[in-house]
């Protein structure tokens, strides 16, 4: 077992209220994705309330919606970001999402066993707009895992 | 470097081989480079290993199959994952298409980006699509569903780079592409090759 998983937090800001017309097909869309993500190789966790999913959890503006989830490795989150149905709803996220002036996606490192917490991904996030360091990166420019690199 | 492995194409038979590796979905052995292309096995071995040491197709062994005394594993061989390209005079295009990339993705004009694309889709459009499809570099070929699935992506290292957009792009491409002729085209992303495929809606008439 590796001794560290990582972690990663991507943010959007909704066009519209996320029960609207506007955004009922990214809303219909959530079970399949969210469960194809929990069969995808090297899933370990995704951040979810009793509805099971996150789309209520607005820590970062009321029309900013989050997700947050922890996989084994850069590349089991890149298969299944990019290499499973999940690249469809990808592709269409202009017509649910307007674009962030700020990084909306950040990546990290967290000891095996541990979840990180909101608070955790927000410094992640602020961290990333200084540019990509081994504390928060992006999957164009990917650092290993403490454990690989003291190997 | 580019220059030197395109050059290693020049001699004919070794071109020959090096189409007949390309064109294959599995990595293939020495005897059946020198079957398919009618030539002995050290000579197939010799064209082989210049191609590998150009940097144009790399080696693997294959499983032992058998039991102990089955011989050493096959030698194998497959087109390298390196993107080889010279223009004269020099010429970056690909510097410029991650710019423009890295600007839609920042507007997030997305949706202009696929009707742009769906327009010269359909300029390209000519002849059967299949055949159309092996001209443009995607190398086509039909799964046992009946579907067109695409083994190369050309637009391999920006899809990397910007995959939601890129993938989005070629898409819309390659739907103005078929037009209004009764395709299914669609995004089915498998481990590797292009995420587009096509199914003709009347496949069973």
């Amino acid at each position: 077992m590796a001794d560290h998983h990582l972690a990663q937090l991507n943010i959007a800001r909704l066009r519209a209220p996320i029960d609207s017309p506007e955004l009922a097909d990214f809303v219909a869309q959530l079970p399949e994705i969210n469960g194809l993500a929990e069969r995808s190789p090297g899933y370990v966790w995704r951040l979810q309330d009793e509805s099971g999913d996150a789309t209520a959890l607005r820590p970062f503006g009321p029309d900013i919606i989050v997700n947050l989830t922890v996989w084994q490795s850069v590349e089991a989150l890149r298969g299944f970001v990019y290499r499973t149905a999940h690249l469809e709803p990808m592709r269409r996220r202009r017509e649910w999402f307007v674009p962030l002036d700020r990084p909306h996606l950040v990546l990290w490192w967290i000891p095996a066993g541990v979840l990180p917490t909101i608070t955790e991904a927000a410094e992640r996030l602020e961290l990333l707009t200084a540019g990509p360091s081994p504390e928060a990166f992006t999957f164009r420019e990917p650092y290993p895992s403490p454990g690989a690199r003291a190997a | 470097m580019s220059l030197e492995a395109i050059g290693a194409l020049r001699e004919p038979v070794r071109r020959a081989v090096y189409e007949y590796v390309v064109a294959r979905a599995e990595p293939v052995s020495r005897n059946e480079v020198a079957e398919a292309t009618a030539i002995g096995r050290t000579l197939a071995a010799f064209h082989l290993e210049k191609l590998a040491e150009a940097g144009l197709l790399e080696t693997a062994y294959a499983p032992r199959s058998g039991g102990p005394g089955a011989g050493r594993p096959a030698k194998l061989y497959r087109r390298s994952a390196a993107e080889h390209a010279v223009t004269l005079p020099p010429r970056d295009y690909r510097l410029l298409a991650d710019v423009l990339a890295s600007a839609v993705e920042r507007s997030g004009v997305e949706p202009a980006v696929h009707a742009a694309a769906r327009e010269l889709g359909a300029k390209l459009a000519g002849g059967e699509v299949f055949a159309r499809l092996g001209t443009l570099g995607y190398e086509p070929f039909v799964d046992a569903d009946q579907t067109i699935r695409l083994r190369n992506c050309p637009f391999h290292a920006l899809a990397e780079a910007y995959p939601a957009l890129v993938c989005g792009l070629n898409l819309a491409l390659l739907d103005g592409l078929v037009g209004d002729r009764g395709w299914d085209v669609r995004l089915d992303p498998g481990p590797t090759g292009c995420c587009v495929v096509m199914r003709s809606k009347n496949n069973h008439d």
